[in-house]
């Protein structure tokens, strides 16, 4: 029994050496492996907008106020911009509504804002006046911050003017802020730093790509080696199927977790994404992610006779997988029936467990959930798997 | 002692019936072969010997050894030469033959002198510390032999071991077998190499369409021929043309009629060993014919006696020339 198991191990662990070797000898595959992670990370990191943040956006405007009030309105515009290291606004004088709408039509500026020709004269008669923001619809993200960034100087503005109000009509209140704005809301985090769209990303794409090297790289050598050939040397060789399983799935842990690594190092290095939690539990939450794939990854390079056909099996399951999961967008936003599947989706809590832990630095016990899902999915799969893989090498 | 025993063996793909039904067994020490054209069904018997391949039905027993129910003793005992090469690109010969002996079990200080000592009888030794995707196809088959043989096997499985091998490396092959034959290395082959059969094996399994269609040793299966009273002639016809050829196959005592080259025409006669029927229509019909000689059969005319037809995918026997060059191959320019 124990011979049994010390070959098995032993089998497993020359299996897994071989693996790594043949993989880090070909250059073609050790470029993708470096590339891969980079090229996502890059990617993600640099296009996806983070949220609410604008920068160098072109913006029209349009004052056609005849009283101060337009004025003081496009200076503090600009002094918005004067605050910042890269302006938000790149700005337009526009001389009417219709050229502003025909720029935003050409997709020359994403949205124009218009003091109209009595807006002091308004306020002066004691009614209440407005500006008009017209936003490019084509791009609902850009138009959302838009709205926010005018609609909070818009109304910073309308305070001033009603403090100053206030303080000629009723000299004797000491805070006509307080009168004009009662309570307000304080935000706060539970760790130190604002936390970008990046700090939700990363923890997601270091699952992904994880995901990814355990099922693509476990199929994808399996069914390489067996059109090569070299598959029946190993399985008329005197030794246990399940060492063929454990030393291909060694091979690819180490490379599951050093393209975390890679990943892990990019985000904090290029963007700043800082670890909360603690070093060791990430590497145990990367462990189990790459665990709770083997099983699939095993089962696909079963079923699939031909390489082409395991990645393609493999591409149907991981993208879908790669969307549901919250990986690249909140689940909180999906529609619940999407909910519900992401919620049977091992990806999931991946991505969970792994947020928790670099953005919220949550300890390993307010993940066991998560925990033990992977570690459900895993032992589930890898049993299912041994049998048909078993099966399905000698057809 | 019968090393291979096989009953019976059958083996399905859906509806097509790759092996159908073969019986046969193999003694301690010798070299038997499968022989047939492409498709005949040769790989998926030695694929099931080798336990890469569940049988559909019937039994085999290697090494005494059950192939479905002792698959872990059958590996123990056997080296395979498959189809494609076992070996790794990226590993150098060294590497290769050490991983198959790691799996093989074998003691560290053991691998060291099987390296040694197949690397030298293969004349690979300069080429130790080189990676085999660096290596010409010979040197690859030589290494690949190399692992199939390291870890001392009963039994050898060569699945068409000289497939896409310049004449010295197959040459060098074959003297390698044959070495391997003196020693007593029980060895089952399968080619489609008329000369590779008979150079090489002492019992030969004709196998065409999924069955065996004649099984014996190498002499007895040319006596085949003159016990169904089939006389092999060989013409030389300076105007040979195709429909003389067709005029040929319906006189009544030709049984088949095979055109070896611009001129020669071979033929089988149907149980007679009277050929002047023969040289009356070649007259009749105008040949202008150059030689006539009664030959001894080889199994080219083995297997067209047995099977009624030509191999279907005839590959020009490469015939070793080339004897002075041992290994020959094994030099190359980098």
């Amino acid at each position: 029994m124990f011979g049994n198991l010390k070959g098995l191990i032993m089998h497993s662990f020359r299996l897994g050496i071989k693996d790594l070797l043949v993989f880090a000898r070909d250059r073609m595959m050790l470029i993708s492996f470096v590339v891969m992670p980079i090229f996502m990370m890059l990617m993600v990191g640099f296009i996806f907008p983070s949220q609410n943040v604008l920068k160098n956006v072109s913006f029209g405007v349009v004052n056609l106020d005849e009283g101060s009030m337009g004025d003081r309105i496009v200076l503090a515009l600009q002094q918005m911009n004067r605050g910042q290291n890269e302006r938000i606004f790149a700005i337009t004088y526009l001389r009417s509504k219709g050229t502003a709408v025909d720029q935003i039509k050409y997709q020359m500026i994403s949205g124009a804002l218009i003091i109209p020709f009595d807006f002091s004269a308004t306020i002066s008669t004691g009614e209440q006046a407005s500006v008009i923001l017209i936003t490019d619809q084509s791009n609902p993200q850009v138009s959302a911050a838009i709205t926010g960034t005018i609609s909070g100087l818009m109304s910073s503005l309308a305070n001033q003017l009603a403090s100053q109000n206030v303080a000629a009509l009723l000299p004797n209140v000491p805070n006509p802020q307080q009168l004009i704005v009662p309570f307000t809301v304080q935000t706060e985090g539970i760790v130190a730093g604002k936390p970008n769209y990046f700090e939700f990303m990363a923890p997601g794409i270091m699952a992904m790509t994880i995901m990814f090297a355990a099922m693509t790289g476990l199929a994808g050598s399996i069914s390489r080696e067996r059109e090569l050939g070299t598959l029946d040397g190993i399985i008329s060789a005197p030794i246990s199927r399940l060492s063929i399983i454990l030393g291909k799935s060694f091979a690819q842990v180490v490379r599951g977790l050093l393209q975390a690594l890679l990943t892990l190092i990019l985000t904090v290095v290029l963007f700043g994404v800082v670890v909360h939690g603690s070093y060791g539990l990430l590497a145990l939450l990367l462990l189990l992610t790459v665990f709770s794939f083997i099983g699939i990854g095993v089962m696909i390079s079963a079923l699939a006779s031909q390489q082409e056909t395991a990645m393609t099996i493999m591409m149907t399951l991981t993208f879908p997988m790669l969307f549901l999961s919250g990986a690249l967008f909140p689940v909180q936003q999906m529609p619940v029936v999407m909910q519900w599947i992401s919620k049977g989706l091992p990806l999931t809590y991946a991505v969970e467990a792994l947020r928790k832990c670099v953005v919220l630095g949550t300890g390993i016990s307010g993940m066991m959930t998560d925990i033990w899902v992977m570690l459900g999915f895993g032992v589930i799969f890898t049993v299912i798997a041994i049998p048909v893989f078993n099966r399905a090498i000698t057809r | 002692m019968n090393m291979i025993e096989v009953e019976g063996l059958t083996r399905r793909f859906g509806d097509f019936t790759a092996v159908d039904h073969i019986s046969f067994t193999v003694g301690k020490g010798t070299v038997f072969g499968f022989l047939g054209p492409n498709g005949a069904g040769k790989s998926t018997a030695i694929r099931m010997l080798c336990t890469l391949l569940r049988p559909t039905e019937g039994s085999a027993r290697v090494v005494g050894f059950d192939i479905v129910k002792e698959q872990g003793q059958v590996r123990r005992h056997i080296g395979l030469v498959a189809e494609k090469l076992i070996l790794y690109d990226q590993l150098t010969a060294e590497e290769n033959l050490s991983l198959f002996g790691r799996l093989n079990n074998l003691p560290e200080e053991q691998i060291k002198q099987a390296i040694d000592k197949w690397l030298g009888r293969l004349h690979m030794e300069a080429w130790r510390k080189h990676r085999v995707g660096t290596f010409s196809t010979g040197m690859k088959q030589r290494i690949n032999v190399a692992r199939a043989l390291f870890h001392h096997p009963d039994v050898l499985f060569l699945d068409e071991p000289t497939l896409g091998l310049d004449p010295q490396t197959t040459h060098a092959i074959h003297e390698f077998i044959l070495e391997l034959r003196e020693e007593g290395m029980t060895i089952v082959l399968t080619t489609h190499d008329m000369v590779e059969a008979e150079t090489l094996c002492q019992q030969i399994a004709i196998i065409d369409q999924a069955k065996i269609v004649a099984l014996d040793t190498t002499t007895n299966l040319k006596k085949l021929l003159s016990a169904d009273n089939t006389t092999v002639i060989d013409v030389e016809v300076a105007n040979l043309s195709e429909p003389m050829l067709s005029q040929l196959k319906s006189v009544e005592s030709i049984a088949s009629v095979t055109q070896s080259d611009t001129y020669r025409v071979r033929i089988h006669t149907r149980n007679t060993d009277n050929i002047a029927p023969i040289l009356s229509a070649l007259d009749a019909m105008g040949a202008n014919v150059r030689a006539i000689n009664t030959v001894l059969p080889t199994m080219e005319d083995v297997f067209l006696h047995v099977t009624g037809r030509e191999m279907r995918d005839k590959v020009a026997a490469s015939v070793p020339s080339v004897r002075a060059h041992r290994w020959g191959g094994a030099s190359r320019v980098r």
